[in-house]
């Protein structure tokens, strides 16, 4: 069953109670977050503490001659200063392939990278003594052109290849459509740009073991990964997670962790490492840029025949998650259509532009830009409805995607393009200047403005994929508390990025358990994991896994139950106690014990939740790798200046396949924050990086949304529950990022008839190369 | 009150005294080039201002200096003697973890504009001013005055639906309820 | 034990157990950290050794100096020569924060009463160099409005109420926001000096890229601009909607009284441009009575601000789109003020 849900309905709590599954229950550190009382990891505390500090290339490329520290361990306050020679276990690290130098010894691969680190008694001093240590670099030429990579020489001994795909489907040697249209696409380097910056405490516990407090998407695998460049056992070294601010990916491969254990296990004590805006910059992986190169294929009636592709993904110096970004992108590079041949070949390719891995949306972003633009195309030269084209060749349950894969799920493709165009268009804006493109720089009025709406639909897998099985465990404590009323407190590694996962799992509990007051516990490596806050997953596993240990406990209650009333707890078919409102009854008589006379002694259950296993994707990029898939439509409504290329986006309009809304505000906050980052991909964000060096890692020159760029959005939600999720749920942070960046571009190319092949839109783009203005009434005008 | 006695380096600045949420704090001992936002965070135990950016991009580290907005990281703490700075922990009543929150704290909650939360305590403080100053301020001219704070997790629909509703309070001389612009889930949208 | 209530933060129970404290206000919340005889005593605490003149009490060189007047300020600066001027702060503390300058003292002006208040006579406006961009904004829109325009552009609320338009001027960015306007109607900046004052255009002052004719022993005091009868308006492009660097902007001021158009453009060069002939062509073409002038002298107008435009390329634009962006604005404003 599917329901729509129209604007303004849903639920919310306006008394701020705590709420179940469905409600918008308030958010467990809300108050604290409000108050400035809550902590992130970097507002840790401990005196004693040491600064750390890392001395980072100023090259893209380069081999070092040798490094004189001698200058900074000199230094009055100074009380480490650390390199490659003094990691005592693993050298390198890495999420996938640890082919990262903790510091770099030998060779540099990138902007940025790290070659020490310091620890000394004030930051200013750390400053100091980093910059007095003395690298004598070889400059070398930098590999830059990821198609050159592939087959240049190899800057590592892993190669410069981290995967290629050559997915092959149906029959594409053997047909061809009516229709061919060809286009080249580049989408450039986007960046998480989270405000908390990277942080972390270490405390060395005097016994060889160390404790972390850190902000990160995955405690385990950071652990991991620390005690083998540490040479510690796993149980030496405890990650607890602390507050974080947004992550979006950029957390999820290491960046201070290792430095800041070396540096507490080499002082013996405590350190804090805290980056600025532009170490952060350069300490954590960037979305990969891409060039796509595209052919689609229809019958004259509009029914999609095949897609050819060929995608080049610039991983940059080191593998990070540079494997399954690529699957991603060429498993979805055919956007949510029924196409039945394709041949798709995708690279992910190493050179000497910073690293990337993983960014909201993983891949399908880039490839929804060029598959949507392509479709746009193709409408134009069957002189098609762009809608009309999308609904034609939607996806639905029971097809087949071009891994060979068939959507076994739900799947209403129709039903989010239908959404997310039934919102109302929005009026023409006031004559201010706050809503004109060039805002209040007073650059136009409205005679000078251009309207144009544009249209997109996009779709990629929930949870990882490929046979990887990314589990989660949670457990679950019930007891009594002070006031003699049962509390429930959870524990989950779960990595709360600001996404919500700590009101989810609150929810789950009341839900399940039926109780009012429910806790959390500390979110650290003393429980097993749960996997990454990443691929829109958690709310399925780490949800699964609280709702699994639940049911667990509830299982116990129901026994200890049914021992004081001397009933059977299962009868033939059916349940003979069950737990109603705060007791455990008897389903057939008068028979009640309340929960909290059941717990003399806690009920603890622990679980591990695994999703059904899925395959690798075999020489043809052919497999069932995925568990689940989301889809989302956006329409985009923008105002253009096309003289200047200057835009304004209007309205984002979007319907998102959700399954079921656990938290209807949590919701909406995801869904606006996602499409934000869409419209910030299309039209400003952008790392801009020449000859392999970044030249803004500064919020001054890396630009995402104020208050005066973020457009109106509505939003339309389909709700058909997920078989095989925990609550029917889908999750739905990714979505929302996959398909507004291609919307937003579209309405502009209605609005100017530019091309626009290239996200982020430069102003330049719109204008023309040559300064002259593309003429807005070539393109097809507004809708 | 004085600040703890934490490690500094040269050159000094001499001690220094300032105001911030109504009660003065010595600062003994510091470097010279400490931003109000490193002593008010490092030496003064009031973290509840974020360090985003330390370059006045980002509003993260919004205060108040003698009832303006400010961004703490472009004032030298040395010079910010003779101010009166409020911080949000001077916000709501109480402090540290039993603190109750005041109207516009619990607007953002009820709004749903508080995700990760780094932003939150730069947007508390900037949404006071502006509703203090111009307490009938709509649609545009609260995104103006609010252009200065950086939100990466919701980008300011919910942030804008809570000051609306706060704004609808205030005026009708009221706490609570559901004012235009509120939570209303899907329609994400506030006046443009 | 339990709680008995909802704790936000489980962590702070940890970090307390362990004794790391959140940092918070110094009562009790600060811990001492235990390390026993476990500690390596090489890491003994190595405090720096104070250094000596700057530190010493009862009026003797000071690394902060907070003068109440100029010539007090004056006095600071000759005896403290290598001190760092500072008026908002969001230059020189942004600097410090990036690690790209190293104060050995520093000379606060924001007390310095010389440097505040508008003076404001039928034919002159005479600002304070700490002047802020909000205070142009609120009290000025009238009597300067071009500089308003320009004031509400620059970086945020937060920076309007610190930034000066005596630091934009000491710091003389090429996209410096109110220099275009400032060039335009010929202003004079005065200086303060150990000898005197002395005063001298703007575009003299404004030398090159972070380039001025202001000496180390002097402090801008006050700005001078002329109030000129007729439309004024300032336009620039920012690669966003707020906070944005200008990428080209375009200061006019159709000065009624003289019968000419004047222009200055920002962004473009490594000081404002201000492109003489095209002023004088536009304004022989110009209608004085009726205030219009004929589309295609507007037109030649655009096209001769931007040939006179010398862009560069950078990270935040190429040098052809600044020069198009800027002929598109010298034809706009033009039009827009003539329609007023």
């Amino acid at each position: 069953m599917s329901t729509t849900t129209p604007p303004g309905a849903p639920t919310t709590t306006t008394t701020g109670t705590p709420g179940v599954l469905g409600d918008s229950a308030d958010r467990p550190d809300g108050v604290a977050k409000v108050t400035g009382n809550f902590a992130f990891s970097s507002d840790l505390h401990l005196e004693g503490r040491l600064w750390g500090r890392t001395l980072r290339s100023p090259h893209a490329a380069a081999r070092i001659r040798s490094i004189d520290t001698s200058r900074a361990t000199a230094m009055a306050g100074v009380h480490a200063v650390v390199l490659a020679e003094d990691v005592p276990g693993s050298p390198t690290f890495g999420m996938e392939h640890r082919d990262q130098p903790v510091f770099a010894s030998e060779v540099i691969r990138h902007h940025g990278e790290a070659v020490a680190a310091v620890a000394a008694e004030h930051p200013e001093l750390a400053l100091r003594a980093a910059r007095a240590i003395e690298v004598d670099y070889e400059v070398l030429e930098p590999l830059v052109d990821s198609e050159a990579a592939i087959t240049a020489d190899p800057i590592h001994p892993d190669g410069n290849v981290f995967r290629h795909i050559a997915l092959r489907h149906g029959d594409p040697d053997g047909v061809t459509g009516d229709v061919v249209v060809e286009g080249s696409y580049e989408v450039a380097m986007q960046d998480q740009a989270f405000l908390g910056p990277e942080s972390g405490l270490a405390v060395p516990d005097g016994e060889g073991g160390i404790d972390l407090y850190i902000s990160t998407q995955w405690l385990h695998v950071d652990r991991d990964q620390v005690a083998a460049c540490l040479d510690l056992a796993p149980d030496k070294v405890r990650l607890s997670l602390a507050g974080v601010g947004g992550a979006f990916g950029g957390r999820e491969d290491v960046s201070l962790q290792v430095h800041v254990c070396l540096l507490a296990m080499v002082t013996g004590r405590p350190v804090k490492m805290l980056y600025s805006r532009e170490e952060s910059f350069h300490g954590h992986v960037h979305r990969h840029p891409a060039r796509l190169w595209y052919r689609h294929h229809a019958t004259s009636d509009g029914d999609l025949v095949k897609v050819e592709a060929r995608i080049v993904l610039d991983g940059g110096a080191y593998a990070s998650s540079s494997a399954a970004v690529i699957a991603n992108a060429t498993c979805f590079a055919a956007g949510p259509y029924r196409v039945p041949n394709a041949a798709i070949d995708g690279w992910a390719v190493r050179t000497n532009n910073p690293p990337c891995g993983a960014m909201r949306g993983f891949g399908a972003v880039q490839t929804c830009f060029a598959h949507e633009a392509q479709m746009d195309r193709l409408a134009a030269a069957l002189d098609m409805d762009p809608v009309e084209l999308r609904l034609r060749n939607a996806l639905a349950t029971g097809d087949r995607i071009v891994t060979g894969q068939v959507i076994t799920g739900t799947a209403p493709v129709r039903e989010v393009i239908e959404a997310a165009t039934s919102h109302p268009l929005p009026d023409a804006g006031p004559d201010d200047p706050r809503v004109l493109p060039g805002g209040t720089g007073l650059t136009a009025r409205p005679g000078d403005v251009v309207r144009g709406t544009g249209f997109a639909v996009g779709y990629k897998n929930l949870m990882f994929s490929e046979g990887f099985d990314d589990y989660s465990t949670a457990g679950v404590r019930l007891e009594r508390g002070l006031d003699g009323e049962p509390v429930a407190t959870v524990r989950c590694a779960a990595a709360e990025v600001g996404q919500g996962f700590h009101t989810l799992a609150l929810q789950v509990v009341r839900s399940e358990l039926g109780i009012e007051r429910a806790v959390l516990g500390p979110t650290d490596t003393s429980i097993g994991s749960a996997g990454s806050t990443s691929a829109s997953r958690q709310t399925w596993m780490s949800g699964g896994a609280v709702q699994a240990a639940c049911q667990a406990v509830k299982r116990r209650l129901l026994v200890r139950a049914s021992e004081r009333l001397g009933v059977a707890v299962d009868g033939t078919r059916r349940e003979l106690v069950a737990l109603r409102d705060g007791a455990v009854v008897e389903v057939d008589g008068d028979g009640r014990v309340p929960l909290a006379d059941l717990l003399d002694t806690p009920i603890d259950e622990v679980h591990e939740y695994h999703h059904p296993p899925t395959e690798p994707l075999d020489e043809h990029g052919q497999g069932n790798a995925h568990v689940s898939f989301a889809f989302a439509a956006h329409r985009a409504t923008v105002d253009v200046d096309p003289e200047l290329g200057l835009v304004r986006v209007v309205q984002v309009a979007t319907g998102q396949d959700i399954g079921r809304a656990l938290n209807p505000r949590a919701l909406i906050g995801q869904v606006e924050g996602g499409i934000a980052q869409g419209v910030g991909l299309a039209v400003m964000e952008e790392m801009v990086v020449e000859d392999g060096l970044v030249r803004n890692p500064s919020f001054t020159d890396y630009l995402i949304p104020t208050t005066l760029d973020m457009p109106e959005v509505v939003a339309s939600f389909v709700e058909q529950p997920e078989p095989g999720a925990p609550f029917g749920a889908k999750g739905v942070g990714e979505p929302p990022t996959i398909s507004s960046t291609p919307a937003v571009v579209a309405a502009m190319r209605a609005a100017t008839g530019a091309a626009l092949t290239r996200v982020p839109v430069r102003p330049g783009d719109v204008v023309g190369e040559d300064g002259g203005v593309a003429d807005p009434a070539a393109g097809p005008g507004a809708r | 009150m004085s600040s703890e006695i934490l490690p500094t380096t040269e050159p000094e600045a001499e001690p220094y005294r300032l105001q911030v949420n109504g009660r003065e704090h010595t600062v003994a001992s510091s470097w010279l080039g400490e931003s109000l936002l490193y002593v008010l965070r490092e030496r003064l135990g009031h973290p509840g201002t974020k360090n985003a950016c330390d370059q006045g991009e980002c509003g993260s580290c919004t205060v108040l200096m003698d009832g303006r907005v400010v961004c703490a990281c472009c004032l030298l703490a040395a010079d910010a003697v003779d101010a009166d700075i409020r911080t949000v922990e001077g916000l709501g009543r109480g402090e540290g973890p039993d603190a109750e929150v005041d109207d516009v704290q619990r607007a953002f909650l009820d709004a749903g504009a508080v995700q990760c939360g780094f932003c939150t305590p730069g947007l508390v403080v900037a949404v006071h001013d502006l509703l203090d100053h111009r307490p009938e301020e709509v649609a545009l001219g609260v995104r103006e005055a609010l252009s200065g704070n950086l939100c990466r997790c919701t980008v300011y629909g919910r942030v804008l639906a809570a000051v609306a509703r706060v704004r609808d309070e205030r005026r009708e001389g009221r706490g609570g309820g559901l004012a235009d612009g509120g939570p209303g889930g899907q329609q994400g949208g506030v006046e443009t | 034990m339990l709680a008995d209530e909802e704790s936000p933060s489980r962590l702070l129970e940890a970090c307390t157990r362990r004794g790391i404290a959140f940092l918070r206000d110094g009562r009790g919340a600060h811990v001492r950290w235990d390390s026993g005889s476990r500690s390596d005593p090489s890491c003994r605490d190595r405090r720096p050794r104070r250094r000596g003149p700057c530190c010493r009490e009862g009026g003797a060189t000071l690394t902060v100096a907070r003068p109440r007047d100029l010539d007090a300020a004056l006095a600071a600066l000759a005896e403290h020569p290598d001190a760092d001027l500072l008026a908002g702060g969001t230059d020189l503390v942004v600097e410090v924060n990036l690690g790209h300058r190293r104060p050995s003292g520093v000379v606060a002006l924001r007390r310095v009463g010389e440097l505040q208040g508008a003076e404001i006579t039928d034919d002159m406006v005479d600002l304070g160099a700490g002047v802020t961009y909000a205070q142009v904004e609120a009290d000025l829109a009238d009597v300067t409005p071009g500089l308003a325009m320009a004031s509400r552009t620059v970086g945020s609320p937060q920076i309007r109420n610190v930034g000066t338009i005596g630091g934009n001027l000491g710091t003389a960015s090429p996209a410096g926001d109110a220099l275009p306007w400032l060039v335009a109607l010929d202003a004079q900046v005065v200086l303060a000096g150990p000898d005197g004052s002395r005063s001298l255009p703007v575009a003299d002052f404004l030398v090159g890229v972070k380039e001025t004719a202001r000496r180390p022993d002097e402090i801008i005091h006050r700005i001078r601009a002329p109030r000129v009868p007729g439309p004024q308006h300032v336009a620039k492009v920012g690669p966003r909607n707020a906070m944005a660097i200008a990428v080209a902007s375009v200061a006019m001021v159709v000065d009624t009284a003289a019968r000419r158009v004047r222009v200055a453009m920002g962004s473009v060069g490594p000081t404002p441009v201000r492109p003489l002939a095209a002023e004088e062509a536009v304004s022989s073409a110009v209608d004085w009575d009726a205030l219009t002038c004929p589309a295609d002298a507007v037109d030649a107008f655009g096209a001769a601000c931007a040939a006179a435009a010398r862009p560069i390329t950078d990270h935040r634009s190429t040098a052809e789109y600044r020069r198009h962006a800027a002929g598109v604005l010298a034809a706009r404003t033009l039009r827009r003020c003539l329609s007023e």
